[in-house]
């Protein structure tokens, strides 16, 4: 089967799942990047102001049609496999991505999906009831990163214990000095 | 009245076959199991997050500790996505001594996997160290490239640490003289041997749509019938050069992902046997000269943006998912670790069956936990 690329599946979506894909961002402008509150880490990198991580090819849909968009890919696409689920937190930005890969199992190179969500509101409806091997993933996403999955069969921590607080792989989550280690320098 | 009961047991965390510090939570009705989840983390120390505070180089080391059998092939997978990411070309002679080291880690991998399998099903320590002694050979010339047996730290961007030393192609002949024979051996003793086959036919079936869609990768894939392998389906150094073949195997049981392995070594040592020839031939040093001193290693900047670069380990599709922010620490760096994955159809796996055939089958995924907690 043919790869397919960002541009064509845009299209694609626009014509069979209209409104799915989530719209663009506007350009943001580095001063007002949420960086303003915080001192420059690194001077000379700030002058220039950071680096837009958001810029993507990928295509980028709206979080609540992740479903529907899923099962698009798996029945009129035809793609089989799932192979990573991964969040990221960009911070700056107040968003944290989802990253979907999608493959053909005759070949070819991944497709990747994006979705954004708020970081504070990380809800995401879940995959595995249509991709089971989204299961464990989603588990991971949850743990390290708070990302809500309703529609997970069972959305438990999977690294962390269950009396765990906080999500440890979030930027703002403390790398020195939380309650577990005890009084450290922050 | 007489009523029966459903318990719930735990296997592990400390217990001789889980592979490590690994809980599984049994529900049994009797000695048949009805339900089962696998409970991990004891051994999680965050590797993700380390790599958000190190160099790219600094997490070379560290992903030898991801799964500790096979650290050539986990490094081979974090310098195929950082030079994918950076744009690093790898001279021909590094990606042909790449290849050998990563079928090499395939056949020692496999070679231990089978026998921590047969020694899961209680045929204890012998056949355990057939397959050991194999695998130590092979864990001796790592040792002469690489200067450690498993914590290899073999691969740089751009190439590999320092060529082959001039000892290592007579040694690699004699163990190319010895393999073939251990292939047959292990072979027969599997198809001969009643126990085994008792033990491993029809059991932990996982059926080929199902395997699937439960994104299992490696040879618990191939076991249920699927050609899948990232070596053929997105080749990657120099495999499009080389000719192998994949094996599958028909029901998807643990006998069939006995089979597949011991095949895949037979295909392993074709590609070795091929490199072999080639290697003298090979243009280009071990490493590209932009990036051959340990100072260029480390100031190594991406341009921004994200990569997905993913190798075939023995034990599955491992990816790396790195962001750069163009600094010299990654923003995101993810692993997709083919243990962690191929755990998921296991409660399916196991219902039905009975308790004793839960260590088989957790043997016939081959886990390490190191991998799976990262």
């Amino acid at each position: 089967m043919p790869d397919i690329s960002s541009a064509e599946l845009k299209e694609r979506f626009t014509r069979d799942l209209p409104g799915v894909v989530a719209p663009e961002r506007p350009k943001v402008q580095p001063a007002h990047n949420g960086h303003d509150s915080t001192p420059p880490a690194k001077g000379k990198k700030h002058e220039e102001g950071p680096p837009d991580l958001l810029a993507t090819n990928d295509v980028v849909v709206l979080a609540e049609r992740i479903p529907e968009v899923a099962v698009y890919i798996r029945d009129t696409l035809g793609f089989e496999f799932l192979t990573d689920l991964t969040a990221v937190d960009y911070l700056a930005d107040g968003v944290i991505e989802l990253v979907y890969r999608f493959l053909h199992l005759e070949g070819g190179a991944p497709l990747a999906l994006k979705t954004r969500v708020p970081r504070e509101r990380a809800v995401v409806p879940s995959i595995t009831p249509f991709w089971p091997g989204a299961d464990l993933q989603e588990r991971e996403a949850f743990d390290l990163y708070g990302v809500d999955f309703p529609g997970h069969p069972n959305l438990k921590r999977v690294y962390m214990w269950d009396e765990f607080e906080g999500f440890p792989m979030r930027k703002d989550f403390p790398k020195q000095g939380d309650k577990y280690l005890g009084d450290g320098e922050e | 009245m007489l009523k029966t009961q459903e318990l719930q047991i735990n296997i592990g965390p400390q217990h001789p076959s889980t592979h490590g510090v690994f809980r599984l939570v049994v529900t049994v009705d009797g000695e048949t199991i009805v339900d089962l989840k696998p409970v991990f983390g004891y051994l999680h120390r965050n590797h993700e997050q380390l790599a958000e505070v190190s160099t790219y180089i600094q997490m070379m080391p560290f992903t030898d500790r991801l799964d500790y059998f096979n650290s050539m092939a986990n490094n081979f997978g974090l310098a195929i996505a950082v030079e994918k990411l950076a744009g690093i070309e790898v001279p021909q002679r590094a990606n042909y001594i790449r290849v050998l080291m990563a079928e090499l880690t395939r056949i020692l991998n496999h070679a231990a996997a089978v026998a921590f399998m047969i020694n899961d099903m209680g045929a204890w320590q012998t056949p355990l160290a057939f397959g050991m002694r194999e695998r130590e050979k092979i864990l001796d010339l790592f040792e002469m490239a690489s200067g450690a047996r498993m914590m290899c730290n073999y691969f740089r961007f751009g190439g590999i640490v320092r060529d082959l030393p001039p000892d290592f192609m007579p040694l690699l002949n004699d163990l190319m003289k010895a393999l073939p024979t251990f292939f047959d051996e292990t072979e027969r003793l599997l198809r001969e041997n009643e126990i085994l086959l008792l033990r491993s036919e029809g059991v932990g079936i996982l059926p080929k749509e199902v395997a699937a869609s439960y994104s299992v990768t490696g040879p618990v894939l191939r076991a249920s019938g699927v050609p899948y392998d990232v070596r053929k389906a997105e080749p990657y150094s120099v495999y499009n050069e080389l000719d192998f073949d994949v094996p599958i195997g028909s029901v998807g049981d643990i006998y069939d992902r006995f089979l597949v392995r011991i095949e895949e070594m037979r295909q392993s040592y074709r590609i070795v046997q091929q490199v072999i020839e080639r290697l003298p031939d090979t243009t280009g040093g071990h490493i590209n000269p932009a990036m051959a001193s340990i100072g260029k290693q480390k100031a190594l900047k991406p341009p921004v943006g994200d990569v997905y670069g993913r190798v075939e380990t023995p034990k599955g599709e491992l990816g790396f998912y790195i962001v750069s922010d163009g600094s010299a620490r990654p923003y995101r760096y993810k692993v997709r670790a083919p243990s962690f994955i191929n755990l998921t159809p296991i409660g399916d796996m196991c219902r039905g069956h009975k308790v004793a055939d839960v260590v088989v089958i957790l043997g016939s995924i081959d886990i390490v936990l190191g991998e799976v907690d990262r």
